[in-house]
């Protein structure tokens, strides 16, 4: 298959005229190739930085030419604490799910994890890594992975889990009528059945990433000023010094980055875990990829593919069957077991009573005023994201309905939408607050336009999901009875979009309290603007070191969320499930 | 006769409710698979058949009793078993080839021996050229196929299989159980007994050498056979709708003993219709009313019918004219019996007074006769009814009656005898329910609202979809 045609006008094609030799299906092995030394050129570059010696705060530059390198860098953070994600994400949500036990605490516990912003993990992070690594770059580097890794790991390790609970009894026990082993139940069964939840958590958590990525490549810690290099302290450093072009640059370049990743990594991505779809009839347009294609036709990869990963593939495979028919099941319980296992619960307990008690001294020792301002902070942030929610609803539900029953608009307004989304808000933060202190603003207004910013396109996307999904012969049915403006509302519209709806609501109010810290206190011009509110009483804890705050205040707000989450959300998706649901 | 494969001895099974009783639903069992032989396992849906079959394939443990395999009891080692699904139970992301190889994959069977005897299979259950397909892009009849090359490559020693055309069109289940008898015939099946779960009366009598019908509540052996009829066996042959006949009357009459149509030459018992161990387990089984689980338009449907056929019809022809299997009419006929609008005999069915009266009313008529019927007939809808008169408010809360249906049977079953104890109660207009907030209301006082209001249009499109509709606020 030639396709000239397409490399016509491009240089490329003279280039391609001159090599007569070179076939099509050469062409991708030259290009990944080429992407093989870049990325050898990469990793040498970045042990060279990250094995250097420490240095506290290493001047970010502003220079234009300095972006391309600082892009490399936190994506590069993103990816290493995207891998940590994903190999804690297979642990836990496996043992949460085989183990009844484990399973009753695991998943509160995943809840309330969740529920705690990035920024209140900080500073011990990274006052651990520091110690960790003294005199090292990598202590400082670590620890900024590690945070964007508490950004992004939770939602992913629930999708798993909850996968595996979904997988049908009649595979599972095909699985075992047919003998797999654990490793062929692993790789046949149980990662291909999650595979599409797990990508599409992972795209939502590296989203998330970028915004980690803001908070902890540049901070003041106590009297310690942190910084490393990345995109996130150029705009930082960017915004503080009131730099209008760098900003922009700064922005376009990671929207640059976001557009790459989308069109290199999850478009193929996607595509290839269309194979893993449970459905009993082929879809007729299944998401497609360039990348991918390229990637599948390329021989020399094919080639290396057939001798490295085949071959170990098989052998894995072949090793744990014989292991596995090897092995009798010793019925015999081992007294030690059960006792290492009593044990080990009894040391668990000890460690988490200690953990509260400290934790009440602690709190025991904050003054009166300061309880007295969190619980103020508390009750504003509380209104600041809900009025966020508020405004973001009353938007995205008409223009979602008018997109979703639309489908021409539809493909022209959700791929904007989605570039539109995965831009961090806290990127456009600095450009909000000078357009808003120009006309007069401050931060308590900024702050919810940052919200949401953050937020609504996540209950777009979901609206607009929601009304493709409304069948036609119910529309149908109120043009018949002449059901038309409010009516139609209330009795198509709004049920019908409503599981989605909540789906979208759920995501978003967890986003905004987690974006609150950032919105709610911001250093700019060498000046700080802060607003009441919970968000600002955390960050500003961060900053001063006073942990005795930090604490109370993460406490506050998990407590919030995950109260939140069962006495609100979980009703609403209650009611989702059995009255809203669409049967078919 | 050859030593058994396969011996289930004292075998019982049962699960523990919430209130530390046990809910049986295999009774206590004896059983073989002889080599050489298709045996055939029938019975109503829900009767415990499918748990059976996974105990004696080593899938479930029973709660008492022991599995023999060959003599041996099983314990860890598995046997060579392999089990056909209804589901198919295909991983959608293997290829046909990958999915057949999977099973030896899990047997350390290096990778040239194992494709070629992966081919092999395939080639012998017809699915060659379709090597590298998905699944997905197999329509049912194929999709089973890889199932049953997945199932063979494995040489299982017994084959079983857990209702394997059911998911299939009359067609194609036809088609597939012809081949597979064929290959069965010609011993081109490497496998010594196959061992088929199925509802389904005909099928049975076409594939088995041995028959055995399952009573349920909790499942127990009712009717155990060896067909004599040589193969291939004739459908419209008078021996072969003797016997077809003869286990309708076995399924539908659970209380009558019947005798085999002839002895001599079409079946020769195992044992007795039930005649297996009579003894009353220690364990207890549910004493409670069962609903059968059928809608009031299926009873309606059943009725009219029966009374266009002048009132009565036999039980075969009924099922083939309606394209319906036993198990899906068998809770029909007993939902007609249990609220006396017919009763069966001898394999017919034949409609009551109150049926034919019920046939010919209009919808408010038939109303009145469903609610006469049900409170006489139906013990739980006796039970609301009564305590919803007494009550002040004439509405109590649904966990009520969960929890008496709790005390009686297993988690799912208790579900369905609610759902089917609304069904009828909500049409008899004994109460109304409200599934949100979980109450039940007498109709009566309920009624005087719901007339003033006009119904909405609306409200149309909701029932439209078959769920509750929404109540105005």
């Amino acid at each position: 298959m030639k396709k000239r045609l397409s490399w016509r006008g491009f240089s490329a094609y003279r280039l391609w005229a001159q090599l007569p030799h070179l076939e099509v299906s050469q062409l991708p092995d030259v290009i990944m190739f080429g992407a093989g030394i870049a990325l050898f050129y990469a990793v040498v570059t970045v042990g060279h930085s990250w094995f250097g010696p420490f240095t506290p705060s290493v001047e970010i530059s502003r220079s234009l030419w300095a972006l391309p390198a600082y892009a490399g860098y936190s994506l590069l953070r993103i990816t290493i604490a995207y891998a940590l994600s994903l190999g804690f994400t297979l642990v836990y949500g496996y043992v949460a799910a085989y183990n009844p036990r484990a399973e009753r605490f695991m998943i509160p516990l995943l809840d309330v994890l969740q529920s705690i912003p990035v920024l209140s993990f900080l500073p011990g992070v990274m006052l651990a890594m520091v110690a960790l690594f003294p005199g090292r770059q990598l202590g400082v580097e670590l620890g900024a992975i590690l945070l964007i890794f508490t950004g992004q790991v939770w939602n992913m390790a629930f999708s798993f889990y909850a996968s595996l609970k979904s997988i049908p009894k009649d595979m599972r026990e095909a699985a075992t009528i047919y003998r797999f082993s654990w490793w062929q139940r692993f790789t046949q069964m149980e990662l291909p059945f999650s595979a599409i939840g797990l990508v599409w958590n992972s795209m939502m958590s590296v989203a998330g990433g970028w915004f980690a990525l803001m908070v902890c490549e540049m901070f003041v810690l106590g009297s310690r000023d942190f910084r490393l290099p990345g995109l996130g302290s150029y705009l930082q450093t960017a915004a503080s010094a009131g730099d209008t072009t760098s900003i922009l640059w700064g922005i376009a370049t990671m929207v640059a980055v976001i557009v790459l990743l989308d069109q290199f990594v999850w478009r193929p991505v996607i595509a290839w875990a269309e194979k893993f779809k449970v459905e009993t009839v082929e879809s007729t347009d299944a998401p497609r990829s360039w990348v991918l294609n390229l990637v599948q036709r390329s021989s020399g990869l094919a080639s290396i593919r057939q001798k490295t990963l085949r071959p170990l593939g098989e052998r894995l495979l072949l090793h744990f069957a014989r292991k596995s028919t090897e092995e009798r099941p010793a019925e015999v319980a081992a007294p030690w077991r059960d006792w290492l296992l009593r044990a080990l619960a009894v040391l668990t307990l000890a460690g988490i009573g200690y953990g509260v008690v400290r934790a009440a001294i602690i709190l025991s020792g904050l003054q009166k005023v300061e309880l007295h301002e969190t619980a103020l902070g508390l009750g504003a942030t509380f209104l600041r994201v809900n009025l966020a929610l508020l405004i973001g609803a009353l938007w995205t539900i008409p223009a979602g309905v008018a997109i979703g029953f639309n489908p021409r608009l539809a493909r022209i307004a959700q791929p904007l939408a989605q570039i539109a989304a995965s831009v961090p808000a806290t990127a456009l933060l600095p450009v909000i607050l000078l357009l808003l202190i120009r006309i007069g603003g401050g931060l308590g207004l900024a702050s919810i336009v940052v919200l949401l910013l953050g937020t609504q396109w996540y209950v777009l996307f979901n609206v607009i999901a929601g009304a493709m999904a409304i069948p036609t012969d119910l529309k149908e049915c109120c043009s018949v009875f002449q059901i038309r403006g409010i009516q139609r509302w209330k009795r198509l519209i709004l049920p019908g979009i409503f599981p989605y709806l909540v789906t979208g609501l759920v995501t978003a109010s967890g986003g905004a309290w987690n974006a609150s810290i950032v919105a709610e206190y911001f250093h700019f011009k060498g000046q700080i603007y802060t607003t009441t509110g919970l968000g600002a009483t955390i960050s500003q804890a961060t900053d001063s070191g006073d942990f005795h705050l930090l604490l109370a205040a993460t406490m506050m707000m998990a407590a919030t969320v995950v109260t939140v989450n069962r006495l609100v959300w979980r009703k609403l998706y209650g009611l989702a499930e059995t009255r809203f649901r669409l049967e078919t | 006769m050859s030593e058994p494969i396969v011996e289930a001895r004292a075998i019982e099974k049962s699960y523990p409710q919430p209130d530390g009783t046990r809910i049986q639903v295999v009774g206590l069992t004896d059983f073989s698979i002889e080599p050489g032989k298709i045996i055939a396992l029938l019975g109503a849906s829900g009767c415990g058949k499918s748990t059976l079959l996974r105990i004696l394939s080593g899938l479930s443990q029973p709660s008492s009793g022991a599995i023999f395999w060959h003599g041996k009891p099983l314990g860890g080692e598995s046997p060579n078993v392999a089990i056909v699904f209804q589901s198919f139970a295909l991983f959608p992301w293997l290829t046909v080839l990958e999915n057949v190889e999977a099973p030896l994959e899990a047997r350390g069977v290096a990778a040239v021996e194992r494709r070629k005897r992966a081919l092999r299979t395939l080639d012998t259950v017809g699915l060659d050229g379709f090597e590298t397909a998905y699944p997905k892009e197999l329509s049912g009849g194929m999709k089973q196929r890889v199932g049953f090359a997945r199932a063979l490559v494995v040489e299982p020693e017994v084959l079983f299989m857990d209702e394997p055309f059911s998911a299939l069109d009359v067609l194609t289940a036809e088609n597939l159980r012809g081949e597979l008898l064929e290959l069965w015939l010609n011993k081109k099946m490497p496998t010594s007994a196959i061992f088929i779960v199925t509802h389904n009366i005909e099928e049975a009598v076409i594939l088995a050498d041995r028959i055995v019908v399952l009573g349920r509540n909790p499942a127990r052996i009712r009717s155990d056979f060896n067909v004599k009829l040589s193969q291939p066996r004739d459908r419209k042959s008078g021996r072969f709708v003797e016997l077809v006949d003869y286990i309708y009357k076995v399924m539908t009459e659970p209380d009558v003993e019947h005798a085999l149509p002839d002895p001599e030459s079409t079946g020769e018992i195992v044992m007795p219709p039930g005649g297996l161990k009579r003894t009353e387990s220690p364990i207890r089984t549910s004493k409670y009313q069962i609903l059968p689980h059928a809608r009031v338009g299926g009873i309606a449907g059943l009725v009219e019918l029966l009374h266009d056929r002048g009132g009565r019809e036999d039980l075969f022809r009924l099922s083939e004219e309606l394209v319906m299997d036993v198990e899906d009419l068998l809770p029909i006929l007993e939902a007609c019996q249990l609220l006396g609008f017919a009763w069966l005999k001898e394999g017919d069915v034949q409609l009551s007074r109150q049926g034919v009266r019920f046939a010919d009313g209009d919808i408010q008529a038939r109303k009145v006769l469903f609610r006469e019927a049900a409170l006489e007939h139906v013990t739980i809808l006796k039970q609301i009814d009564s305590i919803l008169k007494r009550k002040s408010d004439h509405s109590i809360n649904d966990e009520f009656f969960h929890d008496i249906l709790d005390e009686h049977f297993s988690e799912e079953e208790v579900q369905r005898q609610f759902d089917t104890a609304m069904n009828w109660g909500r049409y008899a207009e004994i109460f109304d329910y409200d599934r949100e907030s979980g109450r039940l209301v007498q109709t009566e006082v309920v009624q005087a609202e719901t007339v003033q209001t006009e119904p909405a249009p609306a409200e149309h499109t909701v029932e439209n979809q078959n769920s509750t509709p929404t109540p105005k606020a």
